[in-house]
Formats: structure tokens, sequence, C-alpha cells
């Protein structure tokens, strides 16, 4: 059985409909790359699974059961943790109040204040600071860190990349390498495909709310993805 | 000698201010609510203590372990049941359902308990007019030293319970973004309802105390939320520490007002608030427009 089961997925922004019959699946231990252009619907998308955003319609099932009327703090207890685009911390708290707030979910596990702070080495200075006074990189480590405090099954990354500079996105990505070769299951919107290739098992290029592409990562050229990105290509989706 | 004795006097009256507007700076900070039925609220809880008193011999010291989980129940009701529907509807929805309530408060209190002035001073004995004698002209009263004891535990308080605990983080993080809040596993719903049961609790909290202090009327929260406005916007909106300093400065302006001229006491405390609140806006306006330059510049 499938960790993640989106069946016919719906989602609108009023008029706008962003996200149109999405269904694909997300087996425990996988990593799932989102790619697309800007407006292709991977945000919604990402936001309609953790609760965030409510579903036009379609399913949600996580571990067999349908999520898709519960909440988004009963989503993240349930195992569900999105680190939204733009980190979204919160800004007058400090770094560790960031991390504690997100620990206190209730859910049990490998991840504490000590394992994510040994996994973001950067953060162990600044665990006094206000987040709103870190870097890009520091803010996205706390960010991260704090999803990962909530001990969850699946979790959900919306442009980690976005914003940070070459240096702060190699920091991000091997720590991701390090969670993923751990054995998380990852959903991971990335726009760079480059590194989407690299790190995920499966992607899934999606085009004005649709997926036009989906096969493993080890199977696809990035002529392929790129031809899908700006809709130049055939759209297929491969077996998983 | 008269003006440190008006001092005293006037930081000890500000302990009450910063009492009563703890909640209402507390709601606003957490939820964006400005409360205009905080003071009916104050007086519900000095009403019930009274019957409390009147009726069945209750020391109003005793009185306040059944009526502040009272108020802390009908805070979390008030929440649930008026003000997270009337959020729904935009900023201003809130402000007139509190305004609704605060009428209908005041006339059931009124229908209850009649206009009749009352106090539950007579319930407390010496200890509402003994003071120590500091030195011959300088007096502390009990009472007095009593409230402004309790504002700074209770701010002191809350703000170390929003810092070092799980709740109180959650607290704050719902504060700064709601939305955020429920990603990280936070019934955003839940902890608006348990602040402003802390909110209403601290209200009745303050409403007991202005009944042992002096009299109260079922029409007095209008004046109580005035002077709760007056010490929150002083202190800085939505600051509990500021709430506190807010409550001095609103004090001791008033005893001082009253010692310059009788009829002194309420003008020198709405003076000193329009002063910060001017003092304020001028701020504001300087910084979005780039100095002073800026601020008195022509448009063009």
């Amino acid at each position: 059985m499938a960790l993640l089961g989106v069946e016919r997925l719906d989602a609108r922004h009023g008029l706008l409909q962003a996200v149109r019959g999405v269904s694909f699946e997300v087996a425990q231990g996988e990593t799932l790359a989102l790619v697309g252009a800007n407006g292709a619907g991977k945000t919604t998308l990402l936001r309609t699974i953790a609760g965030a955003h409510k579903p036009a319609g379609g399913r949600i099932l996580f571990e067999g059961i349908d999520v898709t009327a519960i909440p988004a703090y009963a989503r993240l207890r349930a195992g569900i943790a999105l680190v939204p685009e733009g980190r979204r911390l919160f800004t007058e708290m400090t770094v560790k109040e960031n991390l504690l707030v997100a620990g206190a979910c209730g859910r049990v596990g490998p991840w504490n204040l000590d394992t994510v702070v040994e996994a973001f080495p950067l953060l162990r200075r600044r665990l006094a600071s206000r987040a709103g006074n870190l870097s890009g990189g520091e803010q996205q480590a706390t960010a991260i860190g704090r999803a990962l405090m909530t001990n969850p099954r699946l979790l959900l990354l919306d442009e980690v990349s976005l914003g940070l500079a070459p240096i702060a996105v190699e920091a991000v990505y091997r720590s991701l390498e390090a969670l993923i070769a751990g054995g998380a299951t990852i959903v991971l919107v990335e726009q760079d495909i480059n590194r989407a290739l690299a790190v995920a098992t499966r992607v899934a290029c999606m085009l004005e709310g649709r997926i036009i592409l989906e096969g493993r990562a080890k199977e696809m050229t990035r002529e392929q993805v790129t031809e899908a990105y700006f809709g130049l290509g055939r759209a297929r989706r491969a077996a998983p | 000698m008269i003006w440190v004795s008006q001092l005293i006097n006037g930081v000890l009256l500000g302990g009450y201010y910063a009492l009563l507007a703890c909640g209402l700076s507390f709601m606003f900070g957490v939820m964006r609510i400005i409360n205009l039925a905080h003071g009916d609220l104050a007086i519900l809880a000095a009403c019930v203590a009274f019957f409390m008193a009147d009726s069945a011999g209750i020391s109003p010291f005793v009185a306040f372990i059944g009526v502040l989980p009272l108020m802390a129940v009908v805070g979390w009701l008030l929440q649930r049941g008026m003000l997270e529907r009337s959020l729904r509807a935009g900023i201003l929805v809130p402000l007139l359902t509190t305004f609704g309530l605060a009428i209908v408060v005041e006339n059931g209190l009124f229908e209850w308990l009649g206009a009749d002035t009352r106090s539950l001073a007579p319930d407390i004995g010496d200890f509402a007019f003994d003071s120590w004698a500091v030195t011959g002209n300088i007096y502390i009263g009990w009472l007095a030293a009593l409230i402004f004891a309790v504002a700074v535990a209770l701010l002191g308080g809350l703000k170390l319970f929003l810092t070092h605990t799980s709740l109180g983080r959650a607290i704050r993080a719902t504060a700064e973004d709601p939305d955020t809040a429920e990603l990280v596993g936070i019934n955003a719903r839940s902890v608006y309802a348990t602040a402003a049961a802390i909110a209403v609790a601290t209200a009745g909290l303050a409403g007991i105390f202005l009944a042992m202090r002096e009299t109260f009327t079922p029409y007095s929260g209008p004046t109580q939320l005035i002077f709760a406005f007056e010490a929150v916007v002083i202190g800085g909106i939505g600051s509990l520490s500021g709430t506190l300093i807010g409550g001095i400065v609103l004090g001791v302006a008033q005893t001082f007002g009253a010692q310059i001229n009788p009829q002194g006491f309420l003008i020198a405390g709405h003076v000193v608030f329009l002063a910060v609140l001017a003092g304020r806006l001028v701020f504001a306006a300087v910084r979005t427009r780039g100095g002073f330059h800026g601020l008195f510049a022509r448009r063009s």
C-alpha cells in the first residue's frame, strides 16, 4: 500500500483552477520530485495535501485513510509535514522556540532538538537568535528542522532552494540527501531540473495544473523533462 | 513630601489599571480583537462575587476561587460561540459584536441586581482601608499594595508562561501566523479559545479587586474599558510589560492631576493618553515617510 495516494485532486483559487484531476502515489521511502514552471500548480498541490488549501474535488489518502476533510493540524499529527514556500517561520520567536513549538505536536520518533541541530550544524550557534534575523540558508534549515521536529512519515518540501545563495543551496541539499539516505519519504517541489533528477527516485512534471510526465528519475533524461516543463514534448506517464 | 506620596499612590493605582488592561492587551495580541465588552465582563465578575458575598456570606477572597474559573469558561464560550464566527467576517464585525455584548451584559446586570451602587469593601473589613505608615506623611494601603503585587505577578507569570511552556509558545505562534501554526500541529481554534479564557479570567480578577477598592454599578464597565484602553495604548498594544508601564503612567498622571486640581484626576489621564497617542502617530508617520523632512514635505 502506498503511503500517500492522491486521486483526481482538483484545487482552485477563486475562478482559477490551479490543480486539475491530479492522481499519483508515493511509496514508503520514496522521493518524488514535482517540477514545472511558475503557475503550474505545484505549490497549490502540496498545500492541498498538507491541508493548508481546501480541495475542490478528489481524495487524499494517507496510509490508506481518507484525510481529505481533516484540518492541517490533524494531518500533521497523522504524519504529514510541509515545509512551505518562503519558509514561513515565526519570526518573532527564536530558532529554538520555532523548533520546540513543532516538537510539541505529540508525535514520537528519532527527531528532537539535539538530532535536528546535529543534522543542521549551522543552527547550533543560532538557537537563541530570532528567526527573523537569520540568513536565507539558516531560515531554510530552521524550516526543514521545524518540520522534522514533528517526526513526519511524509515530508513535503516546497521550493527549498528558492532565493538562497548557491552555497546555502548546497548545504540544504546535503542535508536532504542525508534524510533521503535515511529512508525518509519526501515529495519535493523543485524548479531546478538537474537537482530534481539527482535526488529523486521519481519525477513528475506539472503543466497548467496537470501532471503531464511522470516516471523513474534514472530512466528520464533532462531533455524529456525540459520539454514537458515548457509544454513542448508529448505528454506521457510512465509506469511508476 | 505630598508629591512623593502621590507618586506612590499613582504607581499602586497603576497596578490596578495594568491588571484591568492585561486581558484587553492579551486578547488583542493573540487574536487582534479589541474587546469592547472587557470592562463589562470585569463588572460581571464583580457582580457575581458581590452576589456570593451578599447571599452566602462568602469572603471576596474565597470568591476568586469560584469566579475566575467561571469567567474563564465565559471567555472560552465567548470565543467559540461569537468571536470565532465574527472574525471570519473581517476586522470590524468582532468590534461590533463585542460592542453588542457590552450592551447585553450591562442591561442583563441591571435586570439582575438593579441600579444600586455596590461595593465589596465592607466584606473585607479593615483590609479595605488599612495602610502601612512609611513616614509621618506617606502611607501605603494594604489593598492597593496587594493589587499591585497581583498585577506584577500576573503580568510576569503570563510572560513566563508564554515563553517557557509549550502552550505559551503555541499561543505566540498562533498570534503571529495562525495558518502556519496549523502546519506545525497547533489547533488554532483551541488556542484562540484558551487565550480568550485567560483574557476574560484576568478581567474577572480586576473586576473583583475593583469591587473591593471602590463602588460599582452595572453601568461601570465602559469607564473601566476606557482606563484599560488608555493603559494599553500608553504602554504599547499587545505588550504585557508595556501594559504594566502604561498602567503606572496613567495612574501617576491621574493622581498628580488630582493633586493639582480636584477635577484633574480624569483629565490628566486623558491628556497623557492623547499625548502618547499623538506621539505614536507622528513617530509612525515619520518612519513610513522617511524622517521629518518627508513628513512635512508637500505632496506633488
